[in-house]
C-alpha cells in the first residue's frame, strides 16, 4: 500500500504570533515552528496502516526551506521519503492556491491513500482536504476518527457531533483525520539518525507543472486589509466569597450575558 | 560541543517526553515519595533514551556522548529532580560497568532488559558507615562453591525499593580469608532483587528529590552465582571510580539546565511581580545579581561542554567531571537560594516550584560524591595531599 500524507509546517500552537506589518501574512521568524499538530496524527495512521499492511508512506509538504524540519520530523517517526515543495512564488498562497499546487504534485505520483491532519493550528480552515479530494476527483473521508483498509476498501469512522458515522470508499481514496484517532509515537534515536539518510526530493513551481499565475499572494482570493494586535488582557474581577459568592459569580456571570 | 539537527531534533523529543509524560505527574509522585519506574522507563526506552552510548548488539543506540549532554539536559528541565536522577541512575550509574566490563550473558540477561526499561537498576555503593569513603564499605561476599554469599547493609540506594538488580560493591573474599582494607579486594556484583536473603531495610523520608525512592537495603547470605561478578574479580574499586566519572558529569548537565531553567522562571515572576510602583525586575540591584547568576551558569555549561568533548574523544576526563561537578552543585544552591529570595513569601510557600527547587537542588553538593570528595581528588592531582 502506498500512502501520501500531507503536512505542514506552523508556528508552535501554543506561541503567541504576529503578523508581519509588510504583508500581513505570519511572521514565521518570531515564533519556533514545528510540525502541525493533527498532521501528527495523520503520520501515525499512515505508519500504522503500512505497518499493518505493507508498503510505504511519503510525506509532502510546500513550504519555505525550514519546513524541511517538519520533514524530517515525520521521517523521524518513519516515513520512508519526502517531497518538498520549495519556491518563492509560493508565497502568500491561500487554501485554494494550496489544494491546486497540492494536487499537481499529487497528480503525478501513484498512491493508494492521500491522509492530511484535519486542520492546520495556524489557519484552522479545514478545507484544503477536501479542494484536494475534488480537484483529484478522489473520494473524500475526512474526519477520520478510526480508518481501516481492507483489500481496495477504505473505511472510517467520521466524527461529528452526535457521535460517528462509518463512510467506506474504494481506493485510491483521501482520508483526514482528527486528534482522536491514536497517540503519535516520538521519534526515537535511531528514527532521527535514520532519517538523515532518507530521500527528500525538492520540486518548484516548474517541476511541479504548477501555473505560477495560479499560486501566491497576489492571487488569494481573499485579502487582509488591515489588522491589530490582540488587546492585553485585562485585570479579572476576584470574587471574595463571604458567605455569598454563589450570587457574586451569578450576578457576574448574567451581567456578561453568560447565562 | 556542535550541536546538530539530530542532536536539536533529539531534544525536542527528550523535552516532549519530560513535558507529556513526566511533569503531569510529578507533584503526585513528589506526594508519594516514589514514581513508578516500570512505567516510565518503557516511554524513555522507546525514544533510545536509556542506551544511548552502549552498543546496539547489547540493547543500545550506538551514539556518542554528546546525545547524553541532549539527555542530560533535557530531562534537568523537568519539574523536580528526583525523577531525572532515578533515570540517571539506570543509564549512567548502575549500567557503564556491566557494559564496559561486563560478560555477554550478565548484558543480555540484566543489561538489555534494563535498556529496553522493562528491569529497574540500582547502583549499590554506600554503606551506612561508608559514603564518599568508599574505601569504608564493610559488605562481604564470601565465596562457597560456585556461588557468592553477600552479607551487609547499603544505603541511600536510589530507586532501592522497586528496583530488579542491583550493581553491588562488595569484598570479595574466599572463605575463612578476612577482606582486605583499603580500595584492594572489591568486586561489582549484580544482584537480582528477586535473591532470597536480600530485603529493603527501609525507606528513607528525605529533604527533596521526593519524587525518587531511597533505600536502605539488607543482604542476609543473599547467594549469586560467580558469574554475577562484572569483569574481574577484585577490581570492582577501579571500575567504580570509572563509573563515577560518567555519573558526575551527567549530573552536572541536569544540575546546570535546571539552573538556567530556573532563572528564566525568576525573571519571568519578577517581571510581572510589582513592589513599590514598579516591576520587580526593573531593580538594578536584582537585574545584576541574576545576570552574575546567568553568566556563572555560562561557564560552567562550556565547562561541561569541554569535559563532553573530552568523553567523545576517548579521553580521560576525571579532573574535567570532578570540577565539573563540584562547581554545579556550588551554583545550584546559589540560584535555588536567589529563587527563594526573589520570590519572597512566594517563594517559601509549597504553591510554586520554588521550594522544591531549593530543596532539590541541595542534593548535587551531596550525592554522588560530596563537595569535600570533588576538591579532595583535586588536592591529590595537584600533589597537596595523599590518596
Amino acid at each position: 500500500m502506498k500512502i501520501v500524507v500531507c503536512i505542514k509546517q506552523v508556528p508552535d500552537s501554543w506561541a503567541d504570533k504576529k503578523l508581519s506589518p509588510e504583508d500581513s501574512t505570519l511572521d514565521r521568524a518570531s515564533v519556533d515552528r514545528v510540525l502541525n499538530e493533527l498532521d501528527e496524527y495523520a503520520v501515525e495512521a499512515a505508519l500504522q496502516l503500512t505497518e499493518a499492511h505493507g508498503g510505504d508512506v511519503t510525506v509532502l509538504t510546500m513550504g519555505p526551506e525550514d519546513a524541511a524540519e517538519a520533514l524530517r520530523r515525520a521521517l523521524s517517526m518513519g516515513a520512508d521519503a519526502g517531497i518538498h515543495l520549495i519556491d518563492d512564488g509560493l508565497s502568500g498562497t491561500d487554501a485554494v492556491g494550496t489544494s491546486y499546487a497540492l494536487a499537481q504534485v499529487l497528480q503525478s505520483r501513484e498512491f493508494d491513500l492521500v491522509i492530511f491532519g484535519s486542520e492546520s493550528t495556524d489557519a484552522r480552515m479545514s478545507v484544503v482536504p477536501a479542494m484536494v479530494a475534488e480537484r483529484l476527483s478522489l473520494p473524500q473521508l475526512t474526519f477520520a476518527g478510526k480508518v481501516e483498509v481492507d483489500g481496495g476498501t477504505v473505511r472510517i469512522q467520521r466524527v461529528t457531533d452526535y457521535g460517528y458515522d462509518e463512510v467506506e470508499a474504494s481506493t485510491p481514496a483521501l482520508v483526514s483525520v482528527v486528534e482522536k484517532i491514536n497517540e503519535p509515537r516520538y521519534p526515537s534515536f535511531k528514527g532521527i539518525m535514520a532519517a538523515k539518510k532518507k530521500p527528500v526530493e525538492k520540486l518548484t513551481l516548474a517541476d511541479a507543472g504548477i501555473d505560477a499565475s495560479q499560486v501566491g499572494l497576489a492571487q488569494a482570493w481573499s485579502a487582509v486589509d488591515s489588522f491589530a494586535a490582540r488587546p492585553p488582557r485585562e485585570k479579572g474581577t476576584i470574587v471574595e466569597d463571604g458567605g455569598d459568592g454563589g450570587a457574586k459569580i451569578a450576578e457576574f456571570l448574567s451581567t456578561q450575558k453568560f447565562i | 560541543m556542535k550541536f546538530t539537527a539530530e542532536h536539536d531534533q533529539f531534544r525536542r523529543v527528550v523535552r516532549d517526553v519530560v513535558e507529556n509524560e513526566i511533569n503531569p505527574y510529578v507533584d503526585e509522585w513528589e506526594d508519594a515519595g516514589i514514581f513508578p519506574a516500570h512505567e516510565l522507563f518503557p516511554k524513555l526506552a522507546a525514544v533510545g533514551a536509556l542506551g544511548l552510548e552502549y552498543s546496539e548488539e547489547m540493547g543500545g543506540q550506538g551514539a556518542d556522548h554528546s546525545f547524553t549532554v541532549v539527555l542530560g539536559e533535557e530531562l534537568g528541565r523537568a519539574d523536580c529532580a528526583g525523577i531525572p536522577m532515578a533515570i540517571a541512575v539506570q543509564t549512567s550509574m548502575a549500567t557503564p560497568a556491566i557494559a564496559e566490563f561486563g560478560s555477554t550473558d550478565l548484558q543480555q540477561r540484566y543489561l538489555a532488559p534494563a535498556l529496553r526499561g522493562e528491569m529497574v537498576s540500582a547502583i549499590a555503593v554506600s554503606e551506612p558507615d561508608a559514603g564518599s569513603d568508599v574505601a569504608g564499605i564493610r559488605t562481604k561476599a564470601v565465596r562457597d562453591g560456585d556461588s557468592w554469599v553477600i552479607t551487609g547493609r547499603k544505603m541511600w540506594i536510589t530507586n532501592g525499593t522497586q528496583a530488579d538488580w542491583l550493581c553491588l560493591l562488595a569484598r570479595t573474599v574466599e572463605p575463612g580469608q578476612e577482606p582486605e582494607g583499603g580500595y584492594a579486594g572489591m568486586s561489582l556484583i549484580v544482584v537480582p532483587t528477586n535473591t532470597p536473603g536480600f530485603s529493603v531495610g527501609r525507606k528513607i523520608e528525605k529533604m527533596g528529590n521526593r519524587s525518587s525512592d531511597t533505600a536502605e537495603l539488607v543482604f542476609d547470605e543473599v547467594r549469586v552465582p560467580v558469574g554475577n561478578v562484572i569483569g574481574e574479580a577484585g577490581r570492582g574499586f577501579q571500575q567504580q571510580m570509572a563509573q563515577f566519572q560518567i555519573e558526575r558529569l551527567m549530573g552536572a548537565y541536569m544540575a546546570v539546565s535546571g539552573a538556567r531553567r530556573a532563572i528564566d522562571r525568576t525573571i519571568d515572576y519578577l517581571r510581572v511581580r510589582e513592589a513599590f510602583g514598579k516591576p520587580l525586575l526593573a531593580n538594578q540591584v536584582i537585574q545584576y545579581r541574576l545576570a552574575e547568576l546567568i553568566a556563572d551558569v555560562d561557564v560552567v555549561r562550556e565547562f561541561c561542554y569541554a569535559a563532553a568533548d573530552k568523553v567523545v574523544a576517548g579521553e580521560d576526563a576525571t579532573r574535567m567531571a570532578t570540577v565539573a561537578k563540584l562547581k554545579a552543585g556550588r551554583l545550584v544552591r546559589e540560584v535555588a537560594d536567589a529563587a527563594v529570595q526573589y520570590h519572597g513569601g512566594m517563594g517559601y510557600a509549597e504553591d510554586l516550584w520554588v521550594a522544591r527547587y531549593y530543596r532539590d537542588a541541595r542534593l548535587v553538593s551531596v550525592g554522588g560524591g560530596a563537595d569535600e570528595v570533588m576538591l579532595r581528588i583535586i588536592t591529590v592531582m595537584e600533589g597537596m595531599g595523599k590518596r
